[in-house]
């Protein structure tokens, strides 16, 4: 075996020293564990940034487009809107509640699922100072920026329409990343249990689509039958709906939007103590 | 750099671990070698922190996995059994992310895997997906991702499995290097040439407990003869074989497709064979190897 010839040594103790020298003299504070195992995901983006934009943004403006452009011409032709809003100005805001939790649902389904059994990449971080604990709010965290990004584009988009019609839209932002992550969290608590996507094809089936239909978005809930209506209530949709239209048509009144926020914050926590164990339990073997 | 004392790890009532005792000094390249299942990796993720210790002690770089895990993850490199690459990811961003997960700063990270790529012969490859990579490209990655904390200690989980003879001599000359140059390896394996190639000191693990301990050549020179004959004869003859020849060797071992014969001096065995009318179809003199060991000690081969 020929060990001469090239000198290629990966851990050179010269390169060492002067690093530690650098390193010592700038005085860096660690990063915090959770933010390393979001940058991850951040990396990750950097290659998917442009088909993600079809889902999460081509999609809520087609609907905006034919809901509230197209189909809401009709409507405000024979119904009279209290306060002088426009269909458009109704299912703009709801839209952007059920952006948030298509994009927090979606995140936080074959993203887990596939860090778990196909990428593996969870356990690639677990093999470094990473912890369980940090694996989770690191993808949280970045699912929540995504919602955020969406979210923040699409209000901009919203005002070119015209539909902004109070300074506390800018609320709405963070409202619909509360939004997303009450659906973010507990579904990622379930995903991180799935070996199949059969689960996420039921999901999609009987939650997110009847919520994306039902949930206030395009119509009030009142008009719903009445056995129907405490369902409605009891979604985190409904919630994130009404709390984003009365910020972005400035209608809101204080403590049902807190009600309304606090409802969410709730889901998201107890969904994130759910993942915590769902985590541990199968990522610690 | 490991101390471990009645070390145990249980899942349910599956024992994986059977309370071993084992030591690695600095430097040292320690093995494990054993069959599927014997416990090995389970032992490993004991090491690395990512597995929880059931019962015993284990202390690492003086440190203890229950509450210290992320300080000496920080200090270990994993190669873990199975790839955890990012397949979609390119060749260099693969070690840029995995830098950052140690929190070292982007130039550094950028200056040492350039090293490491040369290193492992993947500098042309720098730019290019890792999907298409072949298996022994993706397995030299996985490795030089591992060095990318510069560790003091790398633990390496069957690193060779799965790969041709070709790719696996050339990670063993990398590996090799890595000794050379002061880091402690510990490696599972279930090649007994592998563990003969890179251990200086290893155990032979056999359903979660240690069947026996040293290097190589102890190993050898303690549980096996100094030759063996390989004889083959037609199917379901060897057992018949063997009686007739049990005098002939030190001890004699069938297993399904040949017949064993333990001996100092393999070519008089041999023509003892020839002597007493026996036509084999086929013969073979060889050295003694951990194959050879761990089959006295378990009474099996370590492939199955």
């Amino acid at each position: 075996m020929s060990l001469g010839g090239q000198a290629v040594s990966p851990v050179a103790g010269a390169h060492r020293s002067g690093e530690v020298g650098r390193e010592a003299g700038r005085r860096r504070r660690a990063r915090p564990l959770w933010l390393r195992s979001y940058s991850y995901w951040s990396y990750q983006y950097k290659r998917i940034w442009r088909s993600s934009i079809t889902t999460s943004f081509l999609y809520p403006l087609l609907y905006l487009a034919a809901m509230g452009v197209g189909l809401g011409s009709l409507i405000d032709k024979h119904v009279h809107h209290v306060g002088g809003f426009g269909y458009l100005d109704y299912v703009a805001p709801g839209l952007l509640a059920a952006t948030a939790m298509q994009i927090g649902a979606n995140e936080a389904m074959y993203p887990v699922m596939g860090a778990i059994k196909w990428y593996r990449s969870y356990f690639a971080m677990l093999a470094t100072p990473i912890r369980v604990i940090d694996v989770l709010r690191g993808h949280l965290a970045w699912i929540a920026t995504r919602v955020a990004l969406v979210s923040a584009i699409y209000l901009v988009v919203i005002a070119a329409f015209g539909v902004i019609h109070s300074p506390l839209a800018v609320l709405a932002l963070p409202a619909a990343v509360a939004a997303g992550m009450a659906f973010a969290a507990p579904i990622a608590a379930f995903a991180a249990t799935q070996d199949k996507d059969v689960g996420f094809t039921t999901i999609y089936r009987f939650v997110l689509v009847p919520l994306f239909l039902f949930s206030g978005t395009f119509f009030p809930v009142s008009e719903l039958p009445g056995w129907l209506r405490p369902i409605a209530y009891a979604t985190p949709l409904y919630h994130g709906v009404s709390l984003c239209r009365g910020l972005v048509l400035g209608t809101a009144s204080l403590w049902p939007a807190v009600g309304d926020a606090a409802y969410l914050v709730v889901v998201a926590a107890v969904g994130y103590r759910l993942a915590r164990a769902t985590f541990t339990k199968r990522l610690v073997l | 750099m490991v101390l471990a004392r009645g070390l145990e790890k249980r899942f349910g009532d599956f024992v994986a671990v059977d309370r071993v005792d084992f030591e690695i000094a600095a430097g040292e390249s320690f093995g494990f070698l054993g069959p599927n299942g014997a416990g090995k990796t389970s032992t490993m993720r004991m090491i690395s922190c990512m597995s929880p210790v059931t019962a015993g002690v284990l202390r690492v770089l003086g440190m203890d996995p229950a509450t210290d895990g992320p300080a000496i993850r920080a200090r270990i490199g994993l190669v873990p059994q199975e790839d955890t690459l990012d397949l979609e990811l390119t060749v260099l961003d693969n070690l840029m992310v995995y830098g950052r997960y140690f929190d070292l700063p982007r130039k550094v990270i950028r200056e040492r895997a350039m090293r490491l790529l040369e290193f492992a012969q993947l500098t042309e490859r720098a730019n290019d997906r890792v999907d298409p990579l072949s298996g022994g490209m993706k397995r030299r990655l996985t490795i030089a991702r591992s060095l990318i904390s510069e560790p003091d200690l790398l633990i390496l989980d069957e690193p060779t499995t799965g790969l041709d003879p070709q790719a696996r001599h050339l990670l063993w000359d990398r590996l090799y290097r890595l000794k050379q140059q002061g880091v402690t390896l510990v490696i599972t394996t279930h090649y007994m040439d592998e563990a003969e190639q890179l251990c200086d000191r290893l155990v032979v693990m056999d359903r979660g407990r240690f069947a026996a301990e040293g290097s190589p050549r102890e190993l050898i020179e303690r549980y096996s003869t100094k030759e063996v004959v390989e004889l083959r004869f037609g199917s379901g003859e060897h057992e018949a074989v063997e009686e007739r020849l049990k005098d002939a060797a030190t001890r004699t071992e069938v297993l399904p497709d040949r017949l064993l014969l333990y001996t100092s001096d393999g070519d008089a065995a041999l023509a003892e064979v020839h002597r007493r009318g026996l036509a084999p179809e086929s013969a073979l003199v060889r050295r003694s190897t951990l194959e050879d060991v761990f089959l006295h000690l378990t009474g099996r081969t370590l492939v199955d």
